[in-house]
């Protein structure tokens, strides 16, 4: 379907996209991928440090970009990566 | 919650982080999707027996923080069986790879799916066997290449729906581990359903299988499932194949049949009241 047919949801202006904070446990990563290939956002990047294992774990590039999908924690093999929603003290 | 906690710490046990599963493996993603499930439907851990067979996925017995039992080769069905049979409180979950439970414990599998044995049964399917060094297995795709078939299999693989429906299981449904939320939803489903329920979970397995096959990486494998998947939910189970092309997955049985111990102990009931009357 072109883009410009597609309906606009009702109810599009009261949901909130929420925004997420990734956290990397630098460490326990492998350095397989997962999360930075399948990121629908494309937060995530490699970084260039070493970490313990001699592999480059993920760094975040863009996180104001972070929709709270959660995909990286569900895909990550190595528990080294999770997401949470952000602190909004500040107002978001 | 602290920085340098993951949420799922307590499902796991204790100092058994990192595992020891290659770059790029797809079984800490089963354990993954898991233990999601174990939270989500907030399931009490002490009631939940975690029990696994030989091989690379033989190991993620001992990192759940339950119950489990690591046992001989091929026979986690048996060991599952007895364990509820004893116990009927207990949830048993059997998670083990393709070789352990269609060559080795073949036969277990299609008997405990006959009776209707209430155990749920995961198979991680990476294709060959892994731990020992890329045998070709019963699930090996026709014409893939592993250190014992270098010139290509010749031998056709199993379809390990189809042979699970038409031995009598509840539930069967094949997934892969790219597919993680519909895995969880279909782990969570089997927790609380009752008779033998079987999910298929298609793992990538780059370091022995797929450099032999032109996917040197978890990714490529991963981008494989991505671009070869398709979800036929309720299908016929006989036509889920399994190419290069295309991965039919889905839900493919979803049924309700009184179970082995149900009828076991209906049974002992009704011997017990005859012999008190006959007295």
């Amino acid at each position: 379907m072109p883009l410009r047919l597609w309906r606009k949801p009702l109810d599009s202006e009261k949901i909130k996209i929420p925004e997420g904070e990734v956290h990397v446990l630098k460490d326990r990563c492998k350095g397989c991928g997962f999360c930075i290939e399948f990121c629908p956002k494309e937060v995530l990047e490699q970084s260039e440090e070493f970490n313990i294992k001699g592999v480059h774990p993920p760094q975040v590039k863009e996180e104001t970009v972070c929709i709270l999908c959660s995909f990286c924690e569900a895909v990550c093999p190595d528990f080294a990566i999770f997401s949470v929603k952000k602190d909004c003290k500040g107002g978001c | 919650m602290s920085e340098d906690s993951h949420p799922f710490e307590r499902f796991l046990r204790d100092g058994m982080m990192p595992h020891i599963w290659c770059e790029g493996c797809g079984n800490g993603i089963i354990l993954n999707c898991f233990v999601r499930a174990l939270k989500d439907i907030e399931i009490d851990v002490n009631k939940v027996v975690v029990v696994s067979g030989i091989g690379c996925i033989g190991r993620l017995s001992g990192y759940t923080n339950t119950d489990s039992y690591h046992t001989t080769h091929g026979r986690a069905i048996a060991f599952a069986t007895g364990a509820k049979l004893a116990n009927p409180e207990l949830k048993t979950v059997v998670i083990s790879g393709d070789g352990d439970l269609f060559a080795i414990g073949g036969n277990h599998f299609i008997h405990a799916a006959r009776r209707n044995v209430d155990i749920q049964v995961i198979c991680a399917n990476n294709f060959n066997y892994g731990m020992t060094g890329g045998q070709y297995g019963p699930t090996t795709p026709l014409k893939a290449w592993t250190t014992t078939t270098p010139y290509g299999n010749i031998e056709h693989p199993f379809n390990l729906v189809h042979l699970a429906a038409a031995s009598g299981a509840v539930y069967v449904a094949r997934w892969t581990t790219l597919h993680v939320r519909r895995l969880t939803e279909s782990i969570k489903k089997v927790l609380q359903k009752e008779g033998f329920s079987f999910i298929e979970v298609i793992t990538p397995c780059p370091e022995i299988y797929g450099r032999r096959n032109k996917m040197a990486t978890g990714i490529e494998m991963m981008n494989w499932f991505k671009t070869a998947a398709e979800i036929r939910n309720a299908s016929d189970p006989a036509e889920a194949e399994i190419s290069p092309e295309k991965i039919v997955v889905g839900e493919f049985i979803d049924a309700e049949k009184p179970t082995y111990d149900h009828l076991l102990r209906e049974m002992m009931k009704q011997v017990q009241e005859r012999i008190r009357g006959e007295k």
